[in-house]
Formats: C-alpha cells, sequence, structure tokens
C-alpha cells in the first residue's frame, strides 16, 4: 500500500528546522550537563545554531530568486530571508552579550533555549503569509520574551517587567487577533493576497476597523507611540542583554511582517495606512524624543530612543515606494547593530557597578575603559544620524524615501525632532568624557573581570555600524532584492 | 589623487595617534605635528605646481559611493578652494604645534580629534558631492564638540551643547533640502547638477551655512563657544571652520540657485549690514580679549558675505582674500589671547594693561596682527575690503556706506582691545615676571604674521590666482570653467 507523503522543501524550513532542534538540544542537554558548565555548553551551542541557521538564510537568500512554495501560510521569499539574517545576527550577537550575565546557573540551560526559541518564532512570523501565521508568529516569539523577560527570578524588577509585558503584550496581541477577525469576516479570506483580491467587494466598515485594530496590534511589537507604554518599564527591567535583543531583533520583525503586510493585503487602502502610519511616526518622534529629554537612567533612555526610532522606520513605510522599502531594510541593519552594541556597553558597566546604570555612574567611562567608551560615544553618535556609521545614510534613505512621495512635512519634522535627540544622545557622551567620575560609584576591589565575548559583541556590533556606511552600495543591492516581491503603492 | 590625500593623511594620522601605543603624551602630540606639517608640505606641493591659468577642477578623484541615488565619492581642488585649504592645514598645524607647547592633558584623545578636524574641513573644502559635502560638515561637529566639552573653560558644558543643536538644527534642514535637490536633479554630482529655483531648498541651505558663520541672527553660539573654547581650538573655530559656511555660500548656495539669490539678496543683504554693526558695537563693548575677537569674528564674516553677494568680479575676489586674511588674523588673535591668558590667567580687559612693557614681542605681534585687523591701507584686510566694498558700490552704494562705517568701528574696538591689554597703566593681573614671548611661541605666531604680511604686500598672490582670472563668470557658470 503506498502512503501519499506530502513533499517537503526541506531546505526551505532549514532556518526554522536549525533553530527549533538547537533549542531542544539545549533545553534537554542543561539536565545532563554539571550546573558549573552549563552556561559555556548552552552558550556555545546556540552559537552554533545560530550561526548554521544564518548560514542557511544566507545560502536561500543567495539561491532564491522567487518564493519558496512551502506552505502557503509561509512566503519563503529573500525579504523573510533577510530579515532572518538581521534577527539571527542580533541573536549571535545577544548571546555574546548574555554569556556573562550574572544569573543562577541552572537557568542558563532555559535561557539560551528561550532565546533561540524567540530567534526562531521571528524567523517565522517575518515570513508569515496569511493572518493565521502572524498571530502564530506573534505569540511564539512573544511569549519567549515574556519569559526572557522575567527569567532572573529573584529580581523584583525583572518579574515585574515579565509581567506587565505579558499583561500588555496580550492585549495587544488581543486587538490583532480581533482585527485579523474583522478582516477575515470581512473578506472571507486568511491569506494575505487573497485579502488583497478580496478587498474591492468587502464591506469596507469591517475592512478597515480590522486593519486599524491589526495596525494597533503590530505597533504595540514596534513600540510605536501611542502603542509604546510598555517599553521604559519593561526595558528597564528586563535583564539588559534580553532588552539589547528585544530592542534590535523585535523592532527588525515587527517591522518588515508590517511591510510586508501592508503592501500585499491592503494595496486597495494604501493611502489611508500610509497617512496613518505618518501619523504613528511622528508621535513616536515627538513622545520618544521629548520624553528621552528627561530620563536619568541610561536603560529608559535608551527605550524612549528605541520608541523614537520606531518613528524613523516606519517614515520609511509611510512612504510606500520601493526607495522605502530599500531604506527600511537597510535602516534595520545599521539600527539593529546600534542598539545591541549600546545595550551592550550597558551591561558591561552595570555588571562592573553591581547597580543600575545613570547618567551619573557613567560619568568618567570614557577614560577609564576607552575602547567601551570610543563604542558608546559611536553608538549615540550614530543615533543621532551622523557620520560615519550607517545610520546617517540610512535617515538619508529614508528621507530621500519621503521626498520621492512627496512628503516633505515629514521629512522636516523627522529633522526637528533629530535636533532634538542629539542632546540626549550627546549627554551620554558628556557624561563618559566631560564629567568627573563619582567615588560613590567606583568599583569595589579593582577592575571587573575580563569578559572576551561582551567585548566582542561590542566591537562586532561597533563594526556593523560603522561597515555598513561604508558598504552601502551593495547593502542597497540586498536591500533591493529582498523588496523585489512586493508591490509598492506609490 | 592629491586632494585624497589632502584629506586622508590627517585622518590616518588621527587613528595612528589613537591606536598605536605611544610612550608618552609629547610622543603622541609630536607625532600629531609632524603629520600636521607633512599636510602642510603636501599642500604646499599642490599650490607650486597648481595650474592658475584655467578655472575648472583639479586633482580629482571619483569613485562610486553607492549608485542606487547617484551618490559618488567625488573630490577635487579649484583654484580658488587650494587657498581655504591651505588656510585650514596652515592653522592647523599651527593650532597643533600651541596644543603641544601648551601640552594638553589626554594627548592622544585630544591630537587625534585635532587632526581628525583637519582632515574633515578639508574635505569640505575638496568634496564635490552634496551628500559628500554633508558628511564632511558633519564630521567637524563632532571634534569641535569634544575639543570645547573637554578641555574648554568652565562653562563649556552649555556651550557645546548650544554650539551643537544650533549647527545640527541648520545643517539638518540642509539635509533635507539636499536630499529634495539631488532627487529633482537625479545626481548630488556638485558638477553636473543644473541650478535650481526653489526658494525653499535654497534657504535650507542657506540658514545652514548663516548659522555655521555665523550671520547676524543666528550667531547665539558664538559669543560661549569662542569664550569657552581652549584658545587654539577658538583659533580653529573662527579662522577656519567659519570659513566653510563662506565657501558653502560661495561653491553650492550662490551658483546654484541664481532666481532665489537674487530675490533674497537684499533681505541676506540687509541681515549682513546689521551684523556687521551689530558685531562691531558689540566688539567695542566687550569686557574681554577674546569677546572682543568673537564679535569682530561675526563682524568680518558679514562683511564676507556682503561680499559673496555682491556677485561681482571684485565683491567675490575681496570676499576670498578676506576669508583667508580673516582666517590668520582671527587664529593670530586668537593665539595671542591664549598666549596672554596663560601669564594672567584672565582676559578681562579691566585686568590687564600694560603688558607692552619689558615684553617687546609680544606687543610687536599683536600690534602687527591687530592693525592687519583694523584694515590699516596696506594691509592683506584693507585690500580685501576694499575689493568688497568697490564690489558692493556697484550694486548700491548704500551698502557700501555701511560697509565703510564698519571699517572706522573695527579700527575703534581693535585699537582699544590693544591698549587695554598692552599700554595703559599695569593691570592688576599683570604680574611683573611674566614673561615676554617665548621662542616656542614666537615660532608658531611669527609664520602666521609673516603670512599675513606676504599678502599684504601681494594680495594678488590669492586674488589673482583664483576662479581663473574672472570669480564673477566662473560662479555663474557653476565653476565649469570657459
Amino acid at each position: 500500500m503506498a502512503v501519499d507523503t506530502p513533499t517537503i522543501d526541506w531546505a526551505g524550513f532549514s532556518p526554522y528546522l536549525v533553530l527549533l532542534a538547537g533549542a531542544s538540544v539545549i533545553l534537554l542537554l542543561a539536565l545532563f550537563v554539571p550546573a558549573r558548565a552549563r552556561n559555556a555548553v548552552s552558550a556555545t551551542l546556540s552559537g552554533l545554531t545560530l550561526a548554521g541557521a544564518g548560514a542557511a538564510s544566507i545560502t536561500l537568500f543567495a539561491i532564491d530568486e522567487r518564493s519558496r512554495d512551502l506552505v502557503a501560510a509561509l512566503s519563503q521569499d529573500r525579504l523573510a530571508d533577510l530579515a532572518q539574517i538581521v534577527v539571527v545576527g542580533a541573536g549571535l550577537l545577544s548571546v555574546l552579550v548574555s554569556y556573562r550575565e550574572p544569573d543562577a546557573e541552572e537557568r542558563r540551560g532555559d535561557y539560551y533555549a528561550l532565546l533561540l526559541s524567540a530567534v526562531a518564532g521571528m524567523a517565522f512570523f517575518v515570513a508569515a503569509n496569511n493572518l493565521i501565521s502572524l498571530f502564530l508568529g506573534l505569540e511564539w516569539f512573544s511569549i519567549s520574551l515574556y519569559i526572557l523577560c522575567a527569567i532572573t527570578t529573584d529580581r523584583t524588577r525583572a518579574l515585574e517587567a515579565g509581567l506587565k509585558y505579558l499583561v500588555v503584550g496580550s492585549f495587544g496581541s488581543a486587538i490583532l487577533l480581533f482585527g485579523s477577525a474583522l478582516v477575515y469576516g470581512a473578506t472571507g479570506e486568511i491569506g494575505f493576497s487573497a485579502i488583497a483580491a478580496e478587498a474591492a467587494g468587502a464591506d469596507q466598515f469591517l475592512l478597515v476597523t480590522g486593519l486599524a485594530m491589526l495596525l494597533v496590534g503590530l505597533g504595540f511589537k514596534a513600540s510605536a507611540a501611542p502603542f509604546h507604554q510598555w517599553t521604559p518599564d519593561v526595558y528597564e527591567g528586563a535583564p539588559t542583554p534580553v532588552t539589547g535583543f528585544m530592542a534590535a531583533a523585535t523592532k527588525v520583525a515587527a517591522l518588515v511582517l508590517t511591510l510586508r503586510f501592508l503592501t500585499t493585503a491592503f494595496p486597495t487602502e494604501s493611502e489611508l495606512w500610509t497617512i496613518t502610519l505618518g501619523a504613528v511616526a511622528t508621535a513616536s518622534l515627538a513622545w520618544g524624543n521629548l520624553a528621552a529629554l528627561v530620563q536619568r537612567n541610561v536603560k529608559r533612555l535608551l527605550a524612549y530612543s528605541s520608541i523614537s526610532h520606531a518613528g524613523f522606520l516606519l517614515m520609511p513605510v509611510a512612504a510606500g515606494n520601493a526607495l522605502g522599502g530599500r531604506a527600511l531594510l537597510y535602516y534595520l541593519i545599521p539600527y539593529a547593530a546600534l542598539s545591541i552594541g549600546s545595550f551592550a556597553v550597558v551591561a558591561a558597566r552595570e555588571r562592573e557597578l553591581a547597580q543600575p546604570v545613570t547618567l551619573e555612574s557613567l560619568n568618567g567611562l570614557g577614560w577609564e575603559r576607552p575602547v567601551h567608551g570610543a563604542a558608546m560615544a559611536t553608538f549615540m553618535i550614530g543615533f543621532i544620524g551622523l557620520p560615519p556609521t550607517g545610520l546617517f545614510l540610512a535617515k538619508f534613505y529614508a528621507f530621500s524615501a519621503l521626498y520621492e512621495r512627496g512628503w516633505i512635512w515629514l521629512m522636516v519634522i523627522g529633522a526637528v525632532f533629530t535636533a532634538v535627540s542629539i542632546y540626549y544622545y550627546l549627554g551620554i557622551v558628556r557624561a563618559m568624557y566631560m564629567r568627573a567620575p563619582r567615588l560613590a560609584v567606583a568599583p569595589a576591589g579593582g577592575s571587573p573581570p575580563r569578559d572576551v565575548a561582551l567585548d566582542a559583541a561590542i566591537v562586532g556590533s561597533l563594526v556593523i555600524a560603522v561597515g555598513t556606511f561604508f558598504g552601502v552600495d551593495s547593502l542597497i543591492d540586498v536591500a533591493r532584492d529582498a523588496v523585489d516581491l512586493l508591490t509598492f503603492p506609490f | 589623487m592629491t586632494s585624497t590625500f589632502l584629506i586622508f593623511v590627517p585622518i590616518v594620522g588621527a587613528l595612528l595617534v589613537w591606536v598605536l601605543p605611544w610612550r608618552s603624551q609629547v610622543q603622541a602630540g609630536g607625532f600629531a605635528l609632524l603629520v600636521a606639517l607633512g599636510e602642510l608640505a603636501l599642500w604646499i606641493g599642490a599650490a607650486a605646481n597648481f595650474d592658475y591659468g584655467a578655472s575648472g577642477l583639479r586633482h580629482t578623484t571619483t569613485a562610486v559611493w553607492f549608485e542606487d541615488l547617484g551618490v559618488s565619492y567625488k573630490v577635487g581642488l579649484y583654484d580658488w578652494s587650494l587657498w581655504l585649504v591651505g588656510l585650514t592645514v596652515g592653522v592647523m598645524a599651527v593650532t597643533i604645534a600651541y596644543g603641544v607647547w601648551v601640552g594638553r592633558e589626554r594627548a592622544r584623545a585630544y591630537f587625534g580629534l585635532m587632526l581628525l578636524l583637519t582632515g574633515a574641513t578639508v574635505g569640505v573644502f575638496a568634496a564635490q558631492d552634496l551628500l559628500l559635502f554633508y558628511v564632511f560638515y558633519e564630521a567637524m561637529l563632532i571634534p569641535l564638540y569634544v575639543l570645547i566639552g573637554i578641555w574648554g573653560g568652565p562653562g563649556r558644558s552649555g556651550a557645546t551643547i548650544k554650539f551643537v543643536i544650533y549647527t545640527m538644527a541648520g545643517s539638518l534642514l540642509m539635509l533635507v533640502a539636499i536630499v529634495a535637490l539631488g532627487l529633482q536633479e537625479g545626481t548630488f554630482d556638485l558638477t553636473r547638477m543644473g541650478t535650481s529655483g526653489s526658494l525653499a531648498i535654497f534657504l535650507g541651505f542657506a540658514i545652514a551655512f548663516a548659522i555655521k558663520a555665523p550671520l547676524w541672527p543666528f550667531h547665539g553660539w558664538l559669543p560661549d563657544a569662542y569664550r569657552q573654547a581652549p584658545p587654539e581650538v577658538a583659533a580653529v573655530l573662527s579662522g577656519v571652520i567659519s570659513k566653510t559656511a563662506a565657501y558653502g555660500f560661495l561653491r553650492i548656495a550662490i551658483p546654484s540657485f541664481p532666481d532665489p539669490v537674487s530675490d533674497m539678496r537684499v533681505t541676506i543683504l540687509v541681515l549682513a549690514s546689521i551684523g556687521l554693526v551689530y558685531g562691531s558695537l558689540l566688539a567695542f563693548r566687550q569686557p574681554d580679549f577674546r569677546g572682543v575677537v568673537a564679535y569682530s569674528s561675526l563682524a568680518q564674516m558679514c562683511l564676507v558675505v556682503i561680499g559673496l553677494f555682491a556677485v561681482n568680479d571684485s565683491g567675490l575676489s575681496g570676499a576670498l582674500l578676506l576669508m583667508v586674511s580673516h582666517g590668520l588674523v582671527s587664529a593670530s588673535l586668537f593665539l595671542l589671547a591664549g598666549c596672554v591668558e596663560r601669564r594672567t590667567t584672565t582676559g578681562e580687559l579691566a585686568l590687564l594693561g600694560g603688558m607692552a612693557r619689558g615684553r617687546p614681542v609680544l606687543a610687536t605681534l599683536l600690534i602687527t596682527t591687530g592693525v592687519i585687523a583694523l584694515a590699516v591701507p596696506g594691509s592683506s584686510a584693507f585690500a580685501a575690503e576694499f575689493l568688497v566694498l568697490n564690489g558692493i558700490f556697484t550694486v548700491g552704494w548704500g551698502w557700501a556706506v555701511v560697509g565703510a562705517i564698519a571699517i572706522v568701528l573695527a579700527a575703534m574696538y581693535m585699537l582699544r582691545a590693544i591698549s587695554a591689554a598692552l599700554h595703559e597703566e599695569q593691570g592688576p593681573a599683570v604680574h611683573d615676571r611674566a614673561l615676554d614671548l617665548r621662542p616656542a611661541e614666537v615660532s608658531l605666531l611669527v609664520p602666521l604674521v609673516a603670512v599675513l604680511l606676504f599678502l599684504s604686500f601681494w594680495p594678488a598672490g590669492v586674488t589673482d590666482h583664483s576662479f581663473g582670472g574672472s570669480p564673477a563668470s566662473s560662479v555663474s557658470t557653476r565653476f565649469e570653467g570657459p
């Protein structure tokens, strides 16, 4: 008797399979490895897993011209490949940052397994091609992140952060799910392109309400204002390596999916969602930048910076043209490196002082730790959008996309809030180099232990941040290939 | 390739200063000085072999940076921008030497930043692509911010943040203008770009340059920054960095926007005239030496702008000569102010006085520079101001009257400052044993003053070797050359 087996494109699934296999192996192995060696073994394995997944995605990007027919729910195209490469890269840097994170030894296996699971969820999410896989991917990585935020169960701040993220995140997911139901109700379809095909004859009220609720749900994940309220608390409370990972990877995943979802499923409503995103971008820029001005805690400050960058990242999406697509995908690469790098420096300082990092506790860092200081200064200069970091060209590209759309007002808003942001980004540089260190925060017991992994992450982020400036030509080509299959409304 | 070398020799030098394990502060400073002198030699070589006969771009290097939007790495020098590059590398070499002499703390950071600043400023004068120009223009800002913020005076914190936010606010609007202009034209290559009639884009550029120069009423950052910066950084700021703004007007704003320029000309001339008189009057009322130089700098930059917006042969030549001359004058004056402050711990004119007695070298150098600054007939500043006034006279005699009044005011504030420092009763801050200039200081200042005297004898050295001989037509043809 012959059994009909479905043909499975193993190559297309390889990034997910590698990540899931790695996560499972680490979780199981943690039971057999003595607690002392657990961190080293799990970290090494997760590094190898991420490298494998990255290699798989890079290979897929290199060989695939079209989207792979995995299943209807997933479109493994170059957009997904590139986003997966960036997310996996963020994961890899985060493993390096996490390596010496002070935490109970018996949890380290779970930590890396959850990190891999979050990366896998994001990899799945960015390839989502219908409303079901969108929701599944979102919940998959979100649940991993909820636990990661609260993983240091002996720190109340971490628990608070985890709970807050869980409650608010679930609320966002619920709205997204409700929106999906409305869109399905209006069109009778769940596939993105099928929705677009049915949109013309659909109940417009249901459809638009559904779209709005979906945007709210995605806005929660991208921490765009006014759906950002959870961000500062969660970023502050979560373990710093997790914060760095969330700031970089979640944003990549949320924005890539937003781009794919809006251009594929709602080309007919493009006028509406571009204006909406323009407004959301403006709100994020205003709120993030103005609130960041008064922060003293560096993690909170960087959280507001992340909200403001949600605004910058939404600008090219709001432009709704191919140039904007390229701009977004290019922007995400230096942005991810800057985020992880800056949180890595914060993590280093935090471990040194064993207390939360405020602007005051950064005083003198630049002279005490020249490499960390120079790197952090470069990251801050980069966040402002100054050369020689890739973020300068990213902002230039985002502005170009808006100009092509004819939205000079949004360019000017972006420019004005960039000027505002100088104050707090340079505030960090000022603290590091221009203020004398307070004796009270000097580390007890001599110099901190050498942390090669963390330094490697910081230097790696620095190389990516500056390298994207000089290698922009080839990266733009990559970004162009990635958005090649999308049809842009403008 | 020469322009590329001129940009990247100091930048590579900066990286070496930061990365190599220097055994002492003096070694790092000495290496930086060597690099700066090598850079100067490189420029002298370029200037000696320059073909001044024809206009047009020389020493060009072009490479694609990113093709998608037509942005390239394109650098080159015109005969007239060569002089500004020379001003930069000369003043930078002298200021770095001054830094070595006073023994700046944290030498590696300091000298690396000074070299980086040199490379970025040369880059501004050499860039022939709008985005590249912007990159170098912004790249100047960070070293300046750190140099003032770390090594500056007691009020440096407020001064730097004001300086950076003012400048960045202007340059971000310029970025918007650059995007608009570049996408409109389909290229960011300045030499291939056509002219534009858009007033908004012109204003984007003009405001950025007006803040950087600075022109009235965008000078809010100037007094604090010039006072709080270390003297050699103030010398660079007013001597060199302010010229990048005038260069921006000359290279980009005036030739690319003929119609907006003629629409806005009266407005800009009014602002510049107000700034000229206002700066001169305030310079007269300043309580400290650096304040006098700072406000005189404001006035002089306004005069440069008046010359530029005359847009005729005489005005443009005069503006260029004034840029070079004022760059050398204000750099010398700030360094002299530094020398005075080192001896008396203050620049307050009320506390100074009588310094000429027993200090002949200091007195001679200060008076020579000051006399050139107030444009005494026969000086390079006089030649320049004469050309500017002559140029603006053909536009409208009223402007020339304002300019002439300002020259009288210049004599007033400069002589007041000189006599308050050198003559009159010996001030409470002047110690009897405060020394005359040391040989090292003399060897820094004498070259600057010597170049000024040389230009005073032969201003045509600059004016006859610029714009291929015909400033107005080379501006109207956007420097393309005949």
